[in-house]
């Protein structure tokens, strides 16, 4: 196949970018997404040109690094991540967009690549349960029922890749934050904590610059590991009722 | 000791004195951890926060030392190269991990983990250690599941099991197929609660690039900020590395793209023995690569041989489709060689097998680089409900990359480079050679011997991070001496010159104006060590190898072209960098590989098997740790043996018939 990509180049935060076309030969349908930029990658290098920066790490999307938006589609077409998306999805002679999630908390930090340490204050700000190491009692002293172990599962799947935050209009980490309250929350370890929690995840995200929620449902949409839109409408809910019993 | 006759080969390395003080305490196998844990010094809480822990990577291992060393009032530097510690490559291990909790009374124990454990490591662990590994397992679980980490359970509410390969007892914990996410997500959650009460300082996007040792202790590191390039430097009391392994030498490999072997390569440089670079091991139910564009390649759980059946068509050749070959035209070869454990036979015997059907000719898929993994009868036995409810979203990523969907023609699996046994090596303590530096998780070798089971590796990372590090660091912390001495800054002649090292370093790698990209190397890197130390290895393949890997060093050094510059984010750089470090560990695997003449675990010399085809140990000779010193790129190292002895698990042939 031979494609058209064109990709977002941006040297820095403060720095305007534009897109810039460059064509690609030889693609592959059985290669990922990712492996279309290495080979776009190799042949700037060798043409004394800058390669494009993007985040990726396992490349078996689970750890959440890569990211970028697709012909206008976070993680582009399919419903998984950059580096599962497999050319086999697109067409030979293709021109496609590549740009960086674009979210007031999300700066670009080079090219494709965006900053997303956002998400990570908020889990520190109550996104954890206190056990201190060592202090655990015995794993069976609290039997969990099986269908609260699975809701905290399907919702403890999230790899925090910021897809959802990306395909919001408004910009909103709710999915994201709901997916562990509701993961923790679901849990009777979980619980303790759990009015403390929520205030703080939600009151952290509002303060990182994350838009509201206005359930238009583009994240769920978005998302490759199907976070269920329902969490946000849970968390909500425990919010109202965390807010009420601390006031 | 028994003498070993010089080998050929001597030329290439100098043998020193055997290393003999590994820290391990006397007594019972069963009281030493306790026994340790006692005579350890304490720090009182008052003293813990004037002391500095420098830890490097936030995988299982890191994340569970950081979180934990801050809970008891040290202060910690903590550092990862990715844009969040969430990211660690222990986030894609799928399949579980073990605990010898005994929860099915099917006659599990800490002994029995133990056992299993050194006798799948064939022999080449050491006993202290793994025993330790056992005894902690079951607290790990509990600590887990404190922590909210949402794993299989019964109708019951109790915790659900399986079995995993190497193991006769059902003693895997498991959350679906994202175990390593699961317990990645639990030890992040409790380090950012450190990070949020101020007690840990994470830098994230920074990479180490050297260590600091001064008056022979480690003092620091060196690092390099990966958005703006900066170089700095961050003192402490001691460093930590839990930065992982090096199977990423091979290019090709299950390991994330990042992995990598800088961090460990570079405290080796600076005094750091390496232990048993050659023990790599090769997992054998990972996809098969598709064509020469491919960059890395995806493991599939290895609990999918709980169901699946493994098999190759009885003729070479044999091209049709898997669903018009009958049954008595299949070889489930596994069922047939190792009656006992059948599909479940541990991962090197499982890969050796697959390779050697595929060399018979008898492979499927293109390129006759695969063979089938089938779950026809297991979804006939227990629905596709069942099937989906274990596996499900195994299967889905299988049809995401392939294109085909498991549920209806079998899988193709094919081994690959997953994991290294080797790393630093490490005393009881967890301490390396040199004093202060401590190496926990897969960057140290202590625990695993030549092979792994299947879920020991989340069960050695969170062992260490968690429960071994923090009572000895602390105890080496309590013994340090006091006074100015101790105090050291930046302008330290020691500090300075590791400066100037890496700076020179990223200066050759910046102004090289070449024709060639570091991926070009490491691509002809990674495909030499497959061909020559890969899954079999013989002399003549090695010595071929040592010829050819420095002359491509050589060849890197001169026509790698590096775009771009220092002070920004520059991918191509830090790869470099990296493939510079593989260009030499490699030699070094290679070497380590050769002097061992002998087949142990993932470690497969073809001159060394038994008359039916299995690897043949030689313990009289070969029944030690081969822990290496750097003496300079190129140089012959020295070779320093441990002796192991295994008063308690008596080496016997490992027989899974």
């Amino acid at each position: 196949m031979r494609l058209t990509l064109r990709v977002w180049r941006q040297a820095g935060p403060d720095t305007p970018g534009r897109m810039a076309r460059y064509e690609v030969a030889d693609v592959s349908p059985d290669m990922s997404f990712l492996e279309v930029l290495d080979v776009l990658n190799e042949e700037l290098t060798l043409r004394g040109e800058e390669p494009v920066a993007f985040d990726h790490d396992c490349r078996e999307g689970i750890c959440g690094a890569c990211g970028v938006v697709v012909n206008g589609q976070a993680h582009g077409p399919e419903r998984t991540t950059a580096c599962q998306l497999h050319m086999r999805h697109f067409s030979d002679g293709d021109t496609i967009d590549v740009e960086p999630w674009r979210a007031a908390a999300f700066p670009v930090v080079k090219d494709l690549m965006v900053d997303r340490s956002a998400l990570d204050r908020i889990v520190a700000s109550g996104g954890y349960v206190t056990a201190p190491t060592g202090s655990a009692p015995e794993a069976h002293a609290t039997p969990v029922p099986k269908e609260d172990a699975e809701r905290a599962f399907e919702n403890a799947a999230c790899i925090g890749c910021g897809a959802c935050v990306a395909a919001c209009p408004n910009g909103s980490a709710m999915l994201f934050t709901a997916a562990k309250a509701e993961h923790l929350g679901a849990l009777p370890q979980g619980r303790v904590e759990g009015d403390r929690r929520v205030l703080a995840m939600v009151e952290t995200m509002d303060a990182e610059g994350f838009g509201g929620c206005t359930n238009t449902g583009a994240c769920a949409t978005a998302c490759p590991k199907g976070i269920p839109l329902p969490s946000i409408a849970a968390m909500n809910r425990s919010f109202l009722s965390a807010a009420r019993r601390a006031r | 000791m028994t003498s070993t006759p010089a080998p050929p080969e001597q030329a290439a390395y100098r043998v020193g004195a055997p290393l003999r003080d590994t820290a391990v305490p006397d007594g019972p196998l069963a009281e030493r951890w306790d026994r340790r844990r006692f005579e350890a010094r304490l720090v009182s809480p008052a003293a813990r926060r004037r002391h500095t822990v420098i830890v490097v990577g936030t995988g299982l291992a890191g994340s569970a030392a950081g979180a934990t060393l801050a809970e008891q009032g040290y202060r910690v530097e903590q550092f990862c190269f990715q844009d969040s510690p969430r990211r660690a490559h222990s986030i894609a291990a799928q399949g579980g991990i073990n605990a010898a909790k005994n929860y099915r009374n099917d006659g599990d124990s800490v002994r029995r983990l133990f056992h299993d454990t050194v006798k799948g490591g064939d022999f080449r662990a050491r006993e202290s250690n793994v025993h330790r590994l056992a005894q902690v397992s079951a607290e790990i679980i509990d600590q887990c599941v404190a922590q909210g980490v949402p794993f299989a359970r019964e109708y019951g509410g109790l915790l659900d099991t399986r079995s995993f390969g190497g193991a006769q007892v059902s003693r895997t914990f498991y959350a679906r197929g994202q175990t390593g996410q699961q317990l990645l997500l639990g030890a992040y959650q409790a380090l950012s609660r450190q990070i949020a009460a101020g007690t840990v300082t994470m830098h994230a996007r920074t990479e180490m690039l050297d260590l600091v040792v001064i008056d022979g202790r480690a003092r620091g590191i060196i690092t390099r900020d990966l958005v703006n390039g900066r170089i700095d430097t961050y003192l402490a009391d001691a460093v930590v590395l839990a930065t992982g392994g090096y199977g990423n030498v091979f290019y090709l490999s299950t390991n994330a793209k990042n992995s990598n072997a800088t961090a460990i390569w570079r405290a080796h440089r600076r005094g750091a023995h390496f232990a048993n670079p050659c023990f790599t091991q090769i997992h054998p139910t990972c996809i098969p690569r598709s064509g020469e564009h491919q960059a890395k390649l995806t493991l599939m759980s290895e609990s999918l041989r709980n169901d699946g059946r493994i098999w190759v068509p009885v003729t070479p050749g044999d091209a049709r489709p898997a669903h018009e070959i009958p049954e008595d035209e299949r070889d489930y070869y596994l069922e047939r060689l190792y009656p006992a454990f059948g599909n479940l036979v541990p991962r090197d015997i499982a890969s050796r097998a697959a390779k050697n059907v595929c060399d018979d000719g008898r492979g499927v898929g293109p390129g006759g680089q695969g063979v089938y993994l089938d779950f026809a009868d297991a979804l006939a036995r227990l629905g596709r409900a069942a099937i989906e409810e274990r596996y499900g979203n195994l299967f889905e990523m299988y049809e995401r990359i392939t294109g085909e969907n498991p549920y209806e023609v079998p899988m193709r699996i094919y081994p690959a480079i997953h994991y290294t046994m080797g790393g630093l090596w490490v005393d009881y303590d967890l301490q390396t050679t040199v004093p202060g530096l401590f190496a926990i998780g897969e960057a140290n070798f202590s625990d695993h011997g030549a092979n792994r089971l299947g879920a020991s590796a989340l069960m050695q990372g969170l062992a260490d991070g968690y429960f071994v590090l923090p009572p000895v660091l602390g105890d080496y912390l309590a013994r340090l001496p006091r006074g100015a001495a101790w105090q050291v800054d930046e302008d330290h002649p020691a500090v300075r010159e590791a400066m100037f090292a890496v700076t020179d370093r990223q200066y050759a790698l910046l102004s090289n104006n070449g024709d060639r990209t570091a991926d070009s190397f490491h691509r002809e890197l990674g495909a030499l060590l497959w061909d020559r130390c890969g899954m079999a290895r013989d002399a003549d393949g090695l010595r071929h190898a040592l010829t050819r890997i420095p002359e491509l060093r050589e060849e890197f050094w001169r026509r790698v072209r590096v775009p771009g510059s220092g002070t920004e984010v520059n991918q191509s750089l830090e790869r470099a960098g990296r493939i510079a470090d593989h260009l030499e560990l490699a030699e070094l695997m290679c070497l380590d590989a050769l002097h061992r003449a002998e087949s142990c675990g993932g470690h497969f010399r073809t001159e060394s098997r038994t008359e039916d085809g299995e690897a043949a140990r030689r313990d009289e000779e070969f029944s030690y740790v081969a822990a290496w010193e750097f003496t300079g790129t190129g140089r012959p190292p020295v070779l320093h043996r441990e002796q192991l002895a295994f008063d308690h698990v008596h080496p016997t042939r490992r027989s899974y018939a």
